[in-house]
């Protein structure tokens, strides 16, 4: 008989570790531990961490070819939204085909072995669990409120048809990658380096480059509205302890799509109505919600396995092609009388299956309804619309026109993770109104766009920010025809100049100017000031032709608050509707570069 | 009164008791920590608001600087030309009295090199990798214990170590790169300066140092004229330091006193020598095919501006009086002991 203390001895004086003991079955002790939960826990343990790496090594010094957007290329949901707003499947986005498959044989197999979001929902809900057996049945079987992930699944992709892609918002690879780039990382990188400077100012010096998700950089990096992407993550996480796998139950428009496709897989979770005493035990670890006591939910189940765990009666398996069995049984189930293939029943609850979400029809249609006219309601704003997007909506170098950006940005923010110099910010409501939230713009306060930089566009997943070689965007080679990619124009504004409201000399703009021939030239003149003294002032003006709008003027200009040099997007190359400068070189192409233009 | 009353009317005695000396107890801490003058111990006491503000790191460099006593007979300027990067960075500073005689076994080394912007080498706004490079190698084969190479860039500091081919031509040479962070910097104390008497400082690398080495390339500067050897230490500086173009030379003389370097090497491999200090273009690059050693950065940047710039016809920028008129360097290089080589 095993001893239940963790280690005993034996009268012989031989050493037991229970963990060793075999089963009570007589099974050997790995048994135990070699379930397929556990290796279900270990998938999942793989994969976050590759998701962490993988935005760890977005980052100058450590992209060394790694796919560092990974996880957003696996997303069905980004291949198949974007599909539907451009009609074209970018770069990398047919690797979603890696999770389609998979979802088309085993069900949402994405949800519990793969998704880092999902594996995040799972681990804290289960750490900060206090519910006994009865309380975690009761709060794992299904709700009518799971529904409302279908329904705004249906409204976003009905927008995507329309061209404002939204999944952004609350698709969880977009959403965890933001709020890494966003909030967590740099919340670490703040800890990290304030920890490092403690040890330093005692005289220990370490070097902390591998613990910093940004090495390299002499500012902390700030990004807009990170308390609101970092507080939303804390409550999406934190309802948990109310509903467990809320995100992933209620709201997930990915698992709402892989729900829907998993209607197909030839695997599902399979109850023996002869070994089933409907204790419903198999409620107390079940992730989805998928009602494996009765009717297995196929949309709702992400396959956690738990169920198998669980069952004290070995009544649950993952099986193949299992067959709803109702017309099988005969006898009477009321009567204790039914027998399944000569077998007697155990079970009262004789449904085994329910295919398709469980949503009314007319649910589906009041959803399409809704994003039929989410768009307009939408896209009627100014801040994204053709006529008029605001003079700060900035976008990084190779973006394409602003109707075909919201189309492609999923607002996953990776670019803002790898851009080195901080430039690239979350827009907030102001820039590009609810539509355009948390997709990229340029804050020239706080960085500028390198002239030689151009990561912002390598990692971009779906071409909103296109590939862009560094010869393009300096207009070099093959490109010398097309000229530099411009994001805006330079200006100055003379009444807050040193030089030229102040008599104080400065032009840093002009030293710092990356172009050459320099964008800023400078008028020389030497004046009296009014104390008398003799000073030679620069004053500086714009040469527009040359400026293509990097911000570094703005972003090194020593009247901090309100800068007297700043660009706005006016003159940015990706749309022939915003030029400032009659460019007669372009005449000649004017009839292939127009385009009917939706509002 | 029963057995029971009694045995509650003691618990409760006991009760009271505790929580009275727990009212008592936090009373009087609390007491303590708001009341209790300044300089008592664990006292909070901040009577008018100076005490809680933050009081930042403060440190200063050595005194005397980083400098050592001049070789009695070798020259004051060494200038070696060439095409050997290698061998003309060992002849020039051979000729100003060899590394053996500024680098000894157990030195901590700084060297400061110019990596302000993300520019390939070629296009001559940083300095040339193979100069730095030949330098750690100098400076290890004297017996450093280690070889620092720090900066500040003005652009994104990695990117500018690795585009320039800094950050590969230092490690490989055996140093280790330091790239600033935010904790990086302290306030340094320059008594005497004009405008930097505290200002913030990438003080990391010099904490333990015992030589400091600046190497820069020449280029033309749009505001001050040139950049070379002593415009380099701009590149320590941290804070508000684009306010320094308002009083450009001043601020130049300002760096000349805060560092005073055990000697400078002016990277003349190529000139920059117009569309400063940014550059962008091999066509405002030219090549120079020199490199100066000095212990006196003026001598050597008076003699880039002559000499490598070729602004014979020009005065020299203001900054050169104003830190001669201080004492620390003499613009007039013809004065002083010259040692010219050529070398493969």
């Amino acid at each position: 008989m095993a001893d239940p203390r963790p280690i005993s001895v034996d009268k012989d004086g031989r050493v037991h570790l229970a963990a060793f003991q075999p089963n009570r079955d007589g099974s050997p002790w790995y048994a135990r531990s070699l379930r397929i939960t556990t290796v279900r826990v270990i998938s999942q343990a793989f994969f976050f961490g590759l998701f962490v790496f993988l935005l760890w090594a977005t980052w100058f010094s450590r992209l060394g070819g790694y796919p560092v957007s990974l996880f957003l290329e696996l997303d069905p949901l980004v291949g198949f939204a974007t599909a539907v707003s451009t009609h074209t499947v970018y770069r990398w986005l047919w690797r979603a085909l890696f999770v389609l498959v998979p979802t088309l044989l085993l069900g949402r197999v994405f949800c519990n072995w793969m998704c880092p979001y999902g594996t995040l929902h799972q681990f804290v809900g289960f750490i900060f669990n206090i519910r006994g057996n009865r309380d975690n049945i009761r709060a794992n079987r299904y709700r009518s409120a799971f529904q409302l992930k279908y329904l705004l699944l249906t409204v976003f992709l009905v927008m995507a048809a329309f061209g404002s892609l939204q999944i952004g918002l609350l698709d969880p690879i977009c959403l965890l990658v933001r709020t890494f780039a966003v909030a967590i990382m740099p919340a670490s990188d703040l800890a990290v380096s304030d920890l490092a400077g403690r040890m330093q100012r005692q005289g220990v010096d370490l070097d902390t480059t591998a613990l910093l998700f940004s090495p390299g950089i002499s500012e902390a990096r700030v990004f807009a509205g990170a308390w609101f992407v970092g507080l939303l993550i804390v409550g999406l996480v934190g309802m948990n302890l109310v509903i467990p796998r809320f995100f992933c139950r209620v709201l997930c428009p990915l698992g709402a799509m892989l729900g829907v496709l998993s209607r197909f897989a030839m695997f599902r979770i399979d109850r023996d109505l002869t070994k089933c005493t409907d204790c419903d035990l198999c409620l107390k670890g079940c992730e989805g919600a998928a009602d494996p006591q009765a009717a297995l939910r196929k949309s709702e189940c992400f396959v956690c396995m738990n169920c198998l765990d669980d069952c004290p009666e070995g009544a649950i398996s993952f099986a193949r092609a299992p067959l709803p069995v109702l017309d099988r049984i005969q006898g009477e189930i009321r009567a204790g009388t039914a027998t399944l293939f000569g077998i007697p029943l155990k079970s009262r609850i004789p449904d085994t299956e329910r295919m398709v979400p469980d949503v009314p029809r007319r649910r589906w249609l009041f959803a399409s309804l809704g994003g039929l006219v989410a768009f307009p309601f939408l896209r009627l704003s100014k801040a994204v619309n053709a006529r008029g997007f605001h003079e700060k909506a900035i976008r990084p170098p190779g973006s394409v026109a602003e109707p075909e950006f919201l189309e492609r940005c999923i607002k996953c923010d990776q670019c803002i993770n790898v851009c080195p110099t901080n430039v690239l910010q979350p827009s907030t409501l102001e820039q590009a109104g609810l539509e355009g939230l948390w997709t990229p713009v340029m804050d020239f306060s706080v960085g500028f766009c390198q002239l030689n930089c151009t990561l912002c566009s390598e990692v971009c997943p779906t071409g909103a920010i296109q590939k862009t070689p560094l010869a393009r965007k300096l207009g070099l080679d093959e490109y010398a025809d097309q000229g530099p990619v411009r994001v805006g124009t330079a200006f100055f504004n003379r009444g807050r100049c040193l030089p030229w409201a102040m008599e104080t000399p400065c032009v840093v703009c002009e030293e710092v100017c990356p172009v050459t021939p320099k964008a800023i030239g400078t008028y020389d003149e030497t004046i009296t000031r009014w104390d008398g003294q003799q000073v030679t002032l620069n004053r500086p003006y714009m040469r527009p032709e040359l400026c293509i709008g990097c911000g570094i003027c703005e972003h090194e200009c020593p009247v901090l608050d309100d800068a007297a040099v700043y660009v706005t997007a006016i003159g940015e190359t990706r749309d022939d509707g915003r030029t400032l400068l009659l460019d007669t070189t372009k005449q000649a192409n004017v009839e292939t570069n127009s385009k009917v233009r939706r509002p | 009164m029963t057995d029971d009353q009694t045995a509650y009317r003691r618990a409760s005695r006991r009760r009271f008791l505790g929580q009275a000396a727990w009212v008592a107890g936090l009373s009087a801490t609390a007491g303590y920590a708001a009341l209790a003058p300044p300089r008592f111990p664990l006292s909070l006491r901040d009577p008018d608001g100076e005490r809680g503000k933050p009081k930042p790191a403060r440190m200063r460099l050595p005194e005397g600087g980083y400098a050592v006593d001049p070789h009695p007979t070798a020259a004051h300027l060494g200038i070696a030309r060439g095409q050997n990067i290698g061998k003309m960075v060992r002849a020039a500073v051979d000729a100003i009295g060899g590394i053996a005689h500024f680098v000894q076994k157990g030195d901590v080394v700084v060297i400061k090199p110019n990596v302000a912007f993300e520019r390939a080498a070629p296009l001559g706004a940083t300095t040339d990798p193979a100069v730095l490079s030949a330098l750690i190698s100098l400076v290890r084969s004297a017996g450093a214990r280690e070889v620092r190479v720090a900066d500040n860039p003005i652009e994104a500091p990695e990117a500018c170590f690795v585009r320039s081919g800094l950050q590969q031509a230092a490690v490989a040479a055996g140093a280790r790169v330091y790239l600033p962070a935010p904790n990086d910097f302290q306030i340094l104390q320059t008594p005497g300066a004009s405008l930097i008497e505290h200002w913030e400082f990438f003080a990391r690398p010099f904490i333990g140092a015992t030589k400091v080495i600046g190497v820069s390339p020449c280029k033309d500067h749009n505001l001050c004229g040139a950049s070379m050897t002593t415009k380099n230490w701009y590149g320590l500086l941290g804070g508000r330091r684009n306010q320094f173009h308002q009083d450009i030379h001043t601020i130049i003389a300002d760096l000349a006193l805060m560092v005073r370097p055990t000697f400078v090497l002016l990277d003349g491999v190529r000139v920059l020598y117009r569309s400063g200090p940014t550059g962008g273009s091999l066509a405002d690059v030219k090549p120079g095919h020199t490199v100066v050693a000095s212990t006196d950065s003026l001598a050597a940047d008076a003699f880039g501006w002559q000499m490598l710039l070729e602004r014979t016809e020009q005065p020299l920028p203001g900054y050169f009086q104003k830190a001669h008129n201080r004492g620390l360097g003499e613009p007039e290089f013809r004065t002083l002991r010259l040692k010219e080589v050529r070398v493969g």
